[in-house]
């Protein structure tokens, strides 16, 4: 819990007067994501899963070089002029690894202004540890060498869904719904380019995009996709958008599958409960139910006795946390980036969650299991908001997309 | 109405008194320039260049609210704008198009804003009050809805990116550092401010204070009402534009956030709590909101409850804003009256402070014992660690702040009457 | 057609819940000259309460509990906040309930977090009342036209048929005649805010469910509510409740099809350039209908104004 310290001006500008770069005991990992506000849900979940990660994988082993990981939590607000702000301090801080997840748009930012940073500042470059942004030009287009990208991207998870889409000789027609930008485009184009390569027989009889956060009732939408006839449909929504449109289909009486990306936890899986059982199913890394080891499931019933009313949202963050405590070590420096950022790419890692990770050097996209889970109330470990309802894995597409293209033409560094 | 009418009365700069009326600027110059040597950090200069890209805006949209009468909800538009199409302009220059040193960037933001202000002051500054205020929030929500369907100019959700080390070097700078981006924005705050002071002291600025305060009069004076607050809102826009192309400049990139509807509440909430009746309540207003919302932020998760707070219990006891608060006490220090306040103010003072941490403690204690985690009941509170879960702790700040308000109470008619004295010359003038 | 008479259905339900906000909006507007920017926020403590109560004692007695509490509320925000305000003049008003708005969402995520509430209709509402061509209309929907409908029966007769309303509909139009006719002016006005706010509260109260109680869930809704009844004339029922189901209507069949901008300009003669990626106004050929439903009410508001301040049914200027 953060101290409410006494006067404003003193703590702030004593703070910021002192030089940066003093030696430093631990670790520090800054954690960029929004704290307060309407994804704060989002940003806490994942703040817990860092500092237990923290501790648990890596203090608790003796740390990595004899220092132990420190997560400094700062609230973006989800703003990218506010994350950028907050890169600023952390720089200042002396803090060298920046995670950030929530928001393409942020991560877009970051990864920019990362880049400019270490261009401008060779002495005292950072690392950007991305855990949750999906968006594909992040690895691609825009991709630069010190952004790692620890989740699957949209492209990657839509490989893997519409793999197991074209296994399913039922589904003849597919909706396509999605939030209008970036992203959701992004989703919209993979499965258009997807379904075309695996099932050209599949009918999309609908591909549309709504305006982001901006749609009160989604019950128009929901008549749209009834009477189109559809056997399935992909939605990339996420937060309101998600439970808004999910409901709104549901009680219009759809019972074909709705793949989602984003539907749990942080209060989605306890508003759908059992409306949603068997019809929705989400693409994602990271089995839970059934766990692969005991390892894993002492792992998150430890997680879940700390954290009673937060669930393993967003698993891969123990793949950051491990992975960058072997980088560290293997470097041999917790200082010299260019050196950790080479130890990172190329490195394989056996995940806790069952999983084997590869860091791929060309793009520095982490290539791992992706799984279709379902929204279910049966054989569930580990439940997510206290519900009884969780994500049980019933399909696995083993390391997706390993060898998919990248457009990324990455400037390396003389290490 | 009485609150805002301190701009119009207070003394501008004479032919005979321009030396001190240069005082002020002098001396806020010397500041801006002294201010990087004090706070050397990059952080710290980057809350400096958000503080002063802030004041511009808010004093651009003082021109309206404080100025001109004229409430609007959708005032980043034209920042907005400016600023993105000056991240526009810079990729041109990256690419060899145009040929324009950064320093004159932020010029081109303001027409830009003047440009569309012209454009949408053309219809919404018919009327003032309701009407005004619900135009502008209509405009704001239309053009933050575009920024996401127009992805050539907007870049939709991920915005529009440039990189402001890419031009003509100026004067040897490529203003690749942070302090080089200081001084090109502490310039043109200095600018951009005196040229709004200087507005409000026009024939101009003087009457949009007029059409402020009755409509009817300016217009028997002869004054077109809505010509006179078309002018000041193109102003306005000018300036916000300018703020837009120093955003620009120092974050490089421009979003969506930067029109939409949470950015024009904000810099409604600073210049109302800075004051909107006076030429520097903004600048205040926007030094201290930026400073609540970055500093506050660091410290506790329910900043932007206090800042709510605040705002309302500003609306509601001192509508003239902090500055408003300061400025009541210039007619006592006139008078040589001010000592009759310094007893009763030496009372409040402990019961005051003691009032406001209590309240910052309960609202801590509760939010903390509601949200935290099991095995982190333990939080620390201005020091002192202790379980959130038991009660004592709770009680203990309840019952330091029942007992600094009984004591605000008591004190309380001490004050109205030293206040009573202290303002006594005034109201036999 | 089928589908058309569903989306007319659905659209009359977007349309009378926006009615219930609007309604006591307007009211509060035309009494008091103050545009209540917090009403949506009030509309969303209905929800919460609502939720809070449905988890000790079940949804019924939330319906009649929450929005008493909310209009409780409601009138002692007007007593103690906004009469204090009311003599600085309307801008200060108007920033005050603007502050108060973003209080009221704070207060909300300070005690409720920042999650989604698991708000659920009634067991006893949860089937589908009837399906027009395969399409589920469920049963909660029904009620909430005939709540909605009861209410604006039941409020068309207070201000018609009583004597509260007789003054009301008095004060709408001569707020000093009706002063010094020795009404309690400040009363009424109390009275009035507070069912007012307690009107957006069973509004929030019945939405929540479907819609979903999250802390967002009032600026969603909140500036629609301010431009319904600008449209529709600022102090006039009628002309809520006609641009309540305007703008109902408007969103839903904007959202049903699929009208690209791309048929309409191929439509008037221009020709669709081959390659868009480098044109400067290819957003404009990829545009839909549903892409800018949610912004048409802004438009319509904008040009409104623009053309008739008065708004469609008012009588009065803003």
């Amino acid at each position: 819990m953060k101290k409410l310290a006494g006067a404003l001006f003193a703590a702030a500008f004593a703070g910021m007067a002192s030089t940066a770069g003093y030696a430093a005991d631990t670790i520090k990992i800054a954690f960029i994501d929004p704290l307060s506000g309407p994804f704060a849900a989002t940003g806490n979940q994942g703040l817990a899963q860092y500092k237990f990660a923290a501790d648990e994988l890596v203090n608790k082993n003796g740390g990595v070089l004899g220092k132990n990981f420190e997560i400094v939590a700062f609230d973006n607000k989800i703003s990218p002029k506010e994350s950028l702000i907050q890169l600023q301090v952390a720089i200042d801080q002396g803090i060298r690894f920046i995670a950030q997840g929530n928001s393409s748009g942020v991560a877009n930012a970051l990864t920019d202004a990362i880049n400019k940073h270490n261009r401008r500042n060779p002495d005292k470059q950072v690392l950007f540890l991305n855990y949750s942004a999906v968006d594909p030009a992040l690895t691609n287009k825009k991709c630069n060498f010190w952004h790692f990208r620890f989740d699957a991207n949209a492209d990657i998870k839509m490989d893997a869904l519409t793999d197991v889409i074209a296994k399913n000789q039922d589904i003849k027609k597919v909706y396509l719904i999605g939030q209008d930008y970036s992203f959701g485009k992004a989703v919209a184009a993979a499965a258009v380019k997807f379904l075309g390569d695996k099932r050209p027989d599949i009918e999309i009889v609908g591909n549309e995009l709504h305006p982001i956060g901006k749609v009160k009732d989604f019950t128009p939408y929901a008549r749209k996709i009834m009477s189109s006839g559809a056997d399935a449909m992909i939605t990339g929504n996420w937060g309101a958008d998600m439970v808004g449109l999910g409901k709104a289909v549901l009680s219009a009486g759809f019972k074909k599958p709705i793949y989602t990306y984003y539907a749990a936890a942080d209060g989605i899986t306890k508003t759908f409960g059992a409306d949603g059982k068997g019809a929705l199913k989400l693409v994602g890394e990271g089995q839970l139910n059934p766990p692969v080891s005991d390892r894993a499931k002492a792992y998150a019933m430890a997680f879940k006795e700390k954290n009673p009313n937060v669930d393993i949202g967003q698993p891969r963050i123990t793949n950051v946390i491990e992975m960058l405590a072997r980088a560290i070590n293997d470097a041999g420096s917790d200082t010299d980036m260019v050196k950790i950022a080479y130890a990172l790419e190329g490195m394989e890692h056996d995940s806790i969650w069952g999983s084997k990770i590869k860091m791929r050097t060309d793009d520095h996209q982490a290539i791992q299991n992706v799984h279709i889970l379902a929204h279910t109330d049966e054989n569930v470990t580990h439940d997510f908001d206290n519900s009884g309802f969780g994500l049980v894995a019933e399909t696995t597409v083993e390391m997706a997309s390993a060898d998919s293209a990248t457009t990324c033409k990455m400037k390396r560094p003389k290490s | 109405m009485s609150t805002m009418e301190q701009t119009s009365t207070r003394s501008g700069a004479t032919a005979g008194s321009v030396l001190p009326a240069l005082v002020p600027w002098a001396a806020a110059a010397l500041l801006l320039i002294a201010l990087p040597f004090v706070f050397q950090t990059g952080s710290s200069l980057t809350i400096m260049n958000q503080m002063a890209i802030t004041i511009i805006f808010a004093l651009s949209y003082n021109m309206l609210l404080g100025q001109g009468g004229m409430l609007s909800f959708g005032h980043a538009v034209y920042m907005g704008l400016g600023g993105f199409f000056c991240v526009h302009i810079m990729n041109w220059v990256e690419y060899d198009e145009l040929y324009l040193p950064l320093p004159l960037l932020p010029l081109f933001g303001g027409l830009f804003g003047l440009f569309f202000a012209v454009l949408i002051g053309s219809f919404s500054t018919r009327r003032a009050g309701t009407v005004f205020a619900m135009i502008s929030l209509g405009v704001g929500e239309l053009i933050a809805a575009c920024s996401i369907i127009i992805v050539a100019f907007f870049g939709g959700e991920e915005g529009v990116s440039g990189d402001r080390t890419m031009g003509p070097e100026f004067a040897g700078l490529d203003f690749a550092s942070q302090q080089e981006v200081y001084y090109l924005t502490a310039a043109w705050l200095l600018l951009s401010a005196a040229a709004m002071y200087l507005f409000s002291r026009t024939p101009i600025g003087r009457i949009a204070n007029a059409v402020r305060d009755n409509e009817e009069r300016a217009e028997f004076l002869g004054y077109s009402q809505r010509h006179v607050r078309f002018i000041s809102f193109c102003a306005s826009g000018f300036f916000a534009g300018i703020a837009g192309g120093l955003f620009a400049i120092n974050y490089e990139i421009l979003t969506e956030e930067n029109l939409n509807l949470v950015t024009s509440g904000g810099i409604l909430l600073m210049a109302f709590l800075g004051g909107v009746g006076f030429f520097i309540g903004p600048i205040i207003g926007a030094i201290v909101f930026t400073l609540l919302q970055t500093v506050l932020g660091l410290y506790t998760e329910i900043w932007a409850l206090y800042v709510g707070v605040l705002f309302v219990l500003t609306v509601m006891f001192f509508p003239a804003g902090l500055t408003g608060l300061l400025a009541i006490h210039i007619q006592p220090i006139r008078t040589g009256k001010i000592g009759y306040l310094y007893a009763p103010y030496a009372k409040m003072f402990l019961p005051v402070i003691a009032f406001i941490l209590s309240a910052a403690a309960v609202l801590e204690i509760l939010f903390h014992a509601r949200h935290a985690g099991v095995g982190e009941e333990e939080m620390t509170l201005f020091w002192f660690t202790f379980n959130s879960q038991s009660a004592m702790p709770l009680i203990v700040a309840l019952a330091i702040l029942a007992g600094s308000f009984y004591l605000l109470r008591r004190f309380a008619p001490e004050l109205r009457e030293a206040w009573d004295e202290a303002s006594h010359v005034e109201s036999r003038r | 057609m089928s589908l058309v008479l569903v989306n007319l259905l659905d659209g009359l339900v977007t349309g009378l819940l926006l009615f219930m906000l609007c309604s006591g909006l307007t009211l509060i507007f035309s009494m008091m000259g103050v545009l209540n920017f917090a009403h949506a926020s009030f509309y969303m403590l209905g929800a919460y309460f609502a939720y809070q109560i449905s988890t000790f004692v079940g949804f019924w007695p939330g319906l009649i509990l929450a929005p008493i509490i909310v209009g409780v509320a409601g009138a002692l925000v007007e007593r103690y906040g906004l009469r204090r305000v009311h003599k600085y003049g309307h801008v200060p008003e108007l920033i005050f309930t603007f502050g108060l708005a973003l209080l009221i969402e704070e207060i909300v995520q300070f005690f409720w977090g920042k999650s989604h509430m698991a708000f659920e209709a009634p067991d006893i509402l949860d089937f589908a009342a009837f399906s027009i061509a395969g399409n589920a209309f469920p049963a909660y929907k029904v009620f909430m036209i005939f709540i909605a409908i009861g209410i604006f029966l039941v409020l068309l007769y207070i201000l018609t048929k009583t004597r509260v309303g007789m003054v009301i509909q008095a004060a709408l139009s001569y707020p000093e005649t009706v002063q010094n006719l020795g009404h309690n002016v400040p009363l009424v006005f109390m009275g009035v805010f507070g069912v007012g706010t307690a009107l957006a509260g069973v509004a929030g109260v019945i939405a929540g469910p479907v819609l979903g109680t999250f802390p967002g869930m009032a600026v969603v809704l909140g500036s629609i509510v301010f431009v319904t009844i600008v449209i529709g004339g600022l102090g006039s029922l009628w002309g809520a409740l006609f641009a309540s189901l305007i703008i109902g209507w408007l969103q839903t069949f904007a959202a049903a099809y699929n009208v690209g901008m791309a048929d309409l300009l191929t439509a008037i003669g221009f020709e669709k350039p081959i390659d868009l990626s480098e044109s400067a106004v290819r957003d404009l050929w990829t545009l839909t209908l549903p892409q800018v439903g949610p912004i048409l009410p802004y438009l319509l508001m904008v040009l409104v104004l623009a053309f008739r301040p008065q708004g469609l049914f008012g009588k009065r200027e803003t």
